[in-house]
């Protein structure tokens, strides 16, 4: 039972990283229109300045905040200077410069730091486990992560829902026309919806620095999952990320933890397991096509 | 006339430059395929490193011969690898070839080039299935073979006395070789095989599984970056201290170790070498590698160095002749001082070699370091050596 707990809260844990990334991805694609293929790249600038910052001053406060300042300048500027040239161009314009960004950033960073993935330390204070009920321990930093994530997710809730920057988001993201007809400044939005996406990318990078590896690539091999979550909350909509990145994490973990197990009850240990893996690794992009049989656009879909 | 002078002078004066030029032999071409991109980049860059020195250490040359390395970036694309061997063989006319890490990349690109006639010798990757029945006599294989890595961890898991074993390698075939090879020497009983995803950075449902399975002893393959999040989440799940965990070389090479920290103190590996073994030729490496680039050798490096050496000895009994069925016969002598001391090519041209157990332990300025201990396999050959008919 308690190991049903804690994989229970590892889904959990890992669906709040891929919120944190699908938020800014899907609100960039909701608003812009602009499929933002680097948006992984984000993820590692905010890793690689926190892990920069924390080794040369060994203050956690300073790692965090120039891994977010870091991932949301490198954001604005993008948009800046590659993005806001191709908002009136088709997706496949695009999609491969935002591909040759990618390129560009992971060489980049290969001179900068090596090819060497670099350390990160737990802070100290959070480095250790909590006996949540008896016999399930949990890693502190990990539940610190669920923490943060569910703040992020009500704070953008509020943001989103409850100002006047949010209303203009959301109407931003259904009527770009009429938006633009009532005299708001439309590329000031799209630069600073841009920098938010990035800044939350670059958290969920700064976050995962010390239990991943801080590597030249690792945006690359969150960005897939990313998208899977976009595409099963819908397009656009802050509310389909959050609940499809808790639905992708958890049915992740619990099909990885479990499927084998459950397969080896009906055959040999070895094939089980291999099987398992194997299914496992398909579940959420059989997830994600049931969802696209039921519901084409998502399950919460941003302009209904 | 006066200009006719300077003219005549002029030739001359080029002649002379250009004499001993022709004097001396075109330099033999090595053509180097390896991973230097992504996360698995700092393999290929330790291995060309590693071979690039042993070239500048003899003044450009390798067994007397001037040699020219010529390195492409396979970005761990098999098709990639494959492209750029191509063009290698038939435009560049190159018939010695190196340098690929990963098995998948072997597996497209090595046929390719011992089909072409050329010579293949592989620094690292040596998949299963080119070591038995589909051995070829171009192919010859410095490293080991996969399978061996594995087995030495399966004998030192025995010899350490373990009874249970929980076993984790990713779902491809490197990594079920590395299942299948532990399994072949570990005598106790698995409480636990899990195939994890390539492309999986967080492995916390699989300390959860580790944790309620309770075993004796861990067995992980997970190369590169994977090894480093693996190793860093057992730490943080509180099992580094409970349960012991025995490793091969790929999941704990210097660079990673650096990376991990002190999340590595305490765990068994086994390897074929190190950089404390104690002979000339490692000493004279070790020191020139960590003068050159100012980093620590991994093992990848080692290989590399081994593998330029084993060329230059080739090159050495051949005049340097780019002649590839006496280059054969010449390697197959393995006539060199390899860095991890005695070294031999078994019936398959798949190294024959001891295997070592090493500890981490706390180096002397208090950063863990990699200590031989004992010797865990002697003149060890591989499962398929049998299987190859040469």
């Amino acid at each position: 039972m308690t190991l049903v707990l804690e994989q229970l809260l590892n889904g959990l844990q890992f669906g709040v990283m891929l919120f944190l990334l699908a938020a800014g991805l899907t609100l960039i694609f909701g608003i812009m229109g602009v499929i933002n293929l680097a948006h992984g790249s984000l993820y590692m600038v905010g890793a690689y300045a926190a892990a920069f910052a924390a080794a040369q001053t060994g203050s956690v406060i300073i790692a965090i905040l120039a891994g977010l300042a870091a991932a949301a300048l490198v954001g604005m500027a993008m948009e800046l200077f590659v993005l806001r040239r191709l908002y009136a161009r088709d997706h496949l314009d695009q999609v491969l410069a935002t591909f040759a960004l990618i390129l560009i950033f992971n060489q980049s960073v290969t001179l900068l730091f090596g090819r060497q993935p670099l350390f990160v330390s737990v802070p100290p204070a959070l480095n250790g486990s909590v006996e949540l009920l008896p016999g399930l321990t949990y890693p502190i930093y990990r539940l610190i992560i669920i923490a943060v994530g569910l703040l992020v997710a009500l704070g953008l809730y509020l943001l989103i829902n409850r100002t006047r920057i949010g209303m203009l988001v959301r109407a931003g993201a259904t009527h770009r026309e009429m938006v633009r007809a009532l005299g708001v400044d439309i590329r000031l939005l799209y630069t600073a919806v841009f920098g938010l996406g990035a800044l939350l990318a670059g958290l969920a990078g700064l976050m995962a620095g010390p239990i991943l590896a801080v590597q030249v690539g690792m945006g690359e091999q969150i960005l897939i999952m990313t998208f899977v979550v976009v595409v099963i909350g819908g397009v656009g909509s802050i509310r389909g990320a959050f609940f499809g990145a808790l639905l992708v994490g958890l049915v992740d973990t619990v099909l990885r933890a479990f499927l084998p197990g459950l397969l080896r009850q009906v055959m040999t240990g070895s094939e089980a397991d291999a099987l398992g893996a194997g299914l496992a690794s398909m579940g959420i992009y059989m997830l994600m096509a049931v969802v696209l049989l039921v519901r084409p656009k998502g399950l919460f879909p941003a302009n209904v | 006339m006066q200009n006719r002078k300077s003219v005549c002078l002029g030739l001359m004066l080029a002649a002379a430059v250009a004499l001993p030029a022709l004097a001396q032999q075109a330099p033999v071409k090595i053509g180097m395929v390896t991973t230097l991109s992504g996360p698995g980049g700092y393999l290929g860059q330790d291995i060309r490193d590693a071979f690039k020195l042993a070239i500048d250490m003899n003044g450009g040359k390798l067994g007397g011969a001037p040699v020219e390395l010529v390195v492409e970036d396979d970005a761990l694309k098999p098709g990639q690898g494959k492209q750029i061997a191509e063009k290698m063989l038939k435009t560049d006319g190159i018939k010695i070839m190196t340098g690929i890490v990963f098995s998948n990349v072997a597996g497209a690109t090595v046929p390719d080039i011992v089909d072409a006639g050329a010579l293949y010798v592989s620094p690292n990757a040596a998949p299963s299935n080119f070591a038995g029945k589909e051995c070829n006599e171009n192919y010859f294989v410095v490293s080991w073979q996969n399978d061996s890595l594995h087995e030495s961890a399966g004998q030192h898991a025995t010899n350490l006395g373990y009874k249970k074993a929980f076993i984790l390698a990713p779902n491809y075939q490197a990594g079920k070789d590395a299942l299948a090879g532990f399994k072949r020497l570990f005598k106790g009983e698995i409480v636990g095989e899990v195939y994890t995803r390539l492309d999986q950075t967080d492995f916390a449902p699989e300390m959860a599984q580790i944790r309620s399975a309770n075993p004796d002893v861990v067995f992980q393959f997970h190369p590169g970056g994977l090894g480093i999040a693996f190793l860093r989440q057992y730490q943080q799940a509180g099992l580094l201290g409970k349960t012991p965990m025995v490793l091969a070389e790929p999941s704990l090479d210097a660079t990673t170790l650096k990376a991990v920290g002190d999340a590595a103190l305490g765990l068994s590996v086994t390897a074929h070498w190190n950089t404390d073994f104690d002979n000339a030729s490692n000493k004279a490496f070790v020191e020139a590698f960590t003068k050159a680039y100012n980093r620590v050798p991994t093992y990848y490096a080692s290989q590399g160095y081994d593998t330029a050496l084993a060329i230059a000895s080739a090159l050495k009994a051949t005049g340097g002749k780019a002649d590839v069925p006496a280059l054969r016969k010449a390697l197959a002598k393995a006539d060199f001082q390899s860095v991890r001391g005695a070294f031999k090519f078994g019936p398959n041209q798949h190294p024959v070699q001891d295997w070592y157990a090493l500890k981490v332990e706390k180096g002397a300025d208090g950063t863990p370091v990699l200590k031989t201990s004992g010797k865990v396999l002697s003149n060890h050959s591989d499962a398929y050596a049998k299987d190859c008919k040469l």
